[in-house]
């Protein structure tokens, strides 16, 4: 468990009698993809809230980039990056506002945001259109520097709340280049989506039924468990026993 | 605190790029009051007085012919005693008197001073108040001509008298209900809009999952506001006093300060707002509807509260709005202290810490 990054045992979230997420159990490994399905509301967004320190768990044990979910909710927000799956920048900043916004918050100094933005403007070949205001970019771009501007601060671990929603296939397919990008210089990339395709990248899934997984392991393993050829087979299983 | 200076900037940013909200917040105090003003401003032109020239002398001829060279007055009616201009008042011919003491130029050179009286019928209070200052702008004038360099200085005072309405009631209350208005639209409704859409667009999540706790995400928005509120509130003054000559016979400080806490309250009442109202929209009905029509037509501001049914009376209580007016016109208008109005003011600071404290509260409940 020395690589692990995320260890989750048991946690439960109740809103009064309802049991959002029902004792769940899992652990993610340092940069590794881990994809985190289920139907909508399986309670994936709850679980992802509480691993965040967005919400408080009601019972259970988890940790997060070393700090406690109950206790140092502050420090786990320091380590990670979080993009909703809704748009998460500013549509009237522009492109540099954005990123010396964010910059700001997670407290990096002048020179590293500025250093960093012009690292990320580059790569995303943005130079032209770095003073314009956001609304002004197609949807794919914005989803690409929502992306890289919550990796900004370098973050242990990034999470990404169905990031590629809405976007076109040759987007989402660069997306998931950037995702493996970040995975390759060691941030670890805890991921929802609805898309089996994209499940098939990651390396290894937890798919969430009614509050509680139901299924947990490397893509290729729930396959030949389940005996199928897709992830959507898989799935569909899982989700309809 | 960096990280906060991030986030204020950012919500500069929102403002100064939405045309709409530009409009809202310099635009309207400016056409408010200009059509507030004006709106019960009638044109001074030949405005029918009455002169009673007690002295009938060189200086006191002088004088008159100048008053009413100057196109605004036009003379009506003889008026040989007081008792006349009581009649010719209450026949409703004259709007003004100019009534010049006895002996005025013997009493100018030898006692170095004496004064004109003008009477104004204060039934249409804005009225009176114009015809009064236009006239003694002009006895000021006719002061200066008097006055010769080198020799002792003479004073021409001109008193004045208010007929019928000496308290000026409804005067004036336009400049303190209109700020009322605007502060309540800047900082609870823009405020609230603000929030909501943050919650709207999704990028409250993201800020939430920042380093950053919620205080600082809730008190970044509201800096903004509150520093645009105050500036909307001195704009409206400063129209006011220059333009309509309203003005503020207390304590300035003292008044400043009362409309900042006035606007803390009205912001920790958008924030209470913008955590029940999920939309843009939301927010904006609930503050139209709770807020604003409450407060124009509940808090004396057009309708006297003592003319209201019972009920809605009562119900008034409960308009942070009405609190606050009675507070602005102590100042501005009988230039008291802070002894006259302490309950209001605490009653504000009560209101203020409610709707903080009931925030709070549901915001933690959603948490949960």
């Amino acid at each position: 468990m020395s690589n692990s990054i995320i260890e989750v045992e048991n946690l439960t979230k109740r809103f009064g009698t309802f049991k959002a997420v029902d004792s769940i159990s899992l652990e993610v490994k340092q940069g590794e993809i881990f994809g985190f399905l289920g139907a909508n509301g399986a309670g994936k967004t709850t679980a992802m809230k509480m691993l965040s320190g967005l919400l408080s768990p009601t019972s259970g044990k988890a940790m997060v980039a070393g700090f406690d979910v109950f206790k140092q909710q502050n420090q786990i927000k320091k380590s990670i990056g979080y993009m909703s799956q809704r748009f998460s920048l500013y549509d009237d900043l522009t492109i540099k506002e954005n990123i010396r916004f964010y910059g700001g918050i997670y407290g990096l100094k002048r020179k590293q945001w500025k250093e960093k933005g012009e690292r990320l403007i580059k790569r995303l070949g943005l130079d032209e259109v770095e003073g314009k205001l956001l609304k002004d970019l197609p949807l794919g771009w914005k989803q690409k520097l929502a992306f890289s501007i919550a990796i900004l601060h370098d973050p242990k671990i990034v999470f990404l709340d169905e990031p590629t929603g809405g976007v076109d296939p040759i987007t989402r397919r660069q997306f998931w280049e950037m995702i493996y990008e970040a995975a390759h210089d060691g941030i670890t990339v805890f991921v929802t989506t609805h898309y089996m395709d994209e499940a098939e990248y990651c390396d290894r899934i937890s798919m969430m039924v009614d509050g509680r997984v139901e299924a947990y392991d490397t893509p290729e393993g729930l396959k030949k468990k389940y005996g199928v050829k897709t992830m959507n087979e898989v799935f569909i299983k899982v989700a309809r026993p | 605190m960096k990280r906060l200076t991030s986030l204020i900037r950012k919500e500069f940013y929102h403002i100064f790029r939405d045309k709409r909200t530009l409009l809202i917040l310099f635009g309207m105090p400016v056409v408010q009051i200009l059509l507030f003003g004006y709106a019960i401003t009638n044109e001074i032109k030949d405005a029918h007085i009455a002169i009673l020239d007690q002295s009938n002398d060189e200086v006191s001829r002088r004088l008159t012919d100048k008053l009413v060279a100057s196109g605004y007055f036009l003379p009506d009616g003889q008026a040989e005693s007081i008792g006349d201009v009581e009649q010719l008042f209450k026949e409703g011919r004259i709007k003004m008197a100019v009534v010049v003491e006895p002996d005025f130029a013997d009493k100018l050179q030898h006692e170095g001073g004496a004064s004109v009286q003008l009477l104004a019928d204060a039934t249409d209070p804005n009225m009176a108040n114009t015809l009064v200052n236009y006239a003694t702008a002009i006895i000021q004038n006719f002061q200066l001509e008097l006055n010769q360099p080198g020799q002792p200085p003479i004073l021409v005072g001109a008193e004045v008298r208010l007929q019928y309405n000496p308290s000026l009631k409804g005067v004036f209350l336009f400049v303190p209900g209109l700020i009322t208005i605007l502060l309540m639209l800047v900082s609870a409704m823009m405020t609230s809009i603000s929030i909501a859409r943050e919650k709207e667009t999704g990028t409250m999540e993201v800020l939430l999952a920042s380093p950053m706790n919620p205080g600082q995400v809730i008190i970044a928005k509201v800096v903004p506001y509150f520093s645009l509120a105050f500036l909307d509130a001195v704009v409206v003054l400063l129209l006011g006093r220059y333009v309509f000559g309203v003005p503020i016979m207390g304590s300035v400080p003292l008044l400043l300060a009362e409309i900042m806490l006035f606007i803390i309250m009205a912001l920790s009442l958008g924030i209470l707002i913008s955590t029940v109202a999920q939309t843009q929209q939301t927010a904006l009905l609930l503050s139209l509807m709770g807020l604003m029509l409450p407060t124009i037509l509940l808090s004396g501001f057009i309708f006297p509260i003592e003319n209201m049914p019972l009920p809605l009376q009562i119900i008034s209580h409960i308009i942070p709005a009405r609190w606050f007016i009675v507070i602005e016109k102590a100042i501005m208008l009988k230039g008291v202290g802070i002894a006259y109005f302490w309950k209001e003011t605490l009653i504000l600071i009560g209101f203020t810490v409610f709707f903080i404290g009931v925030s709070i509260k549901k915001f933690n409940v959603r948490l949960g």
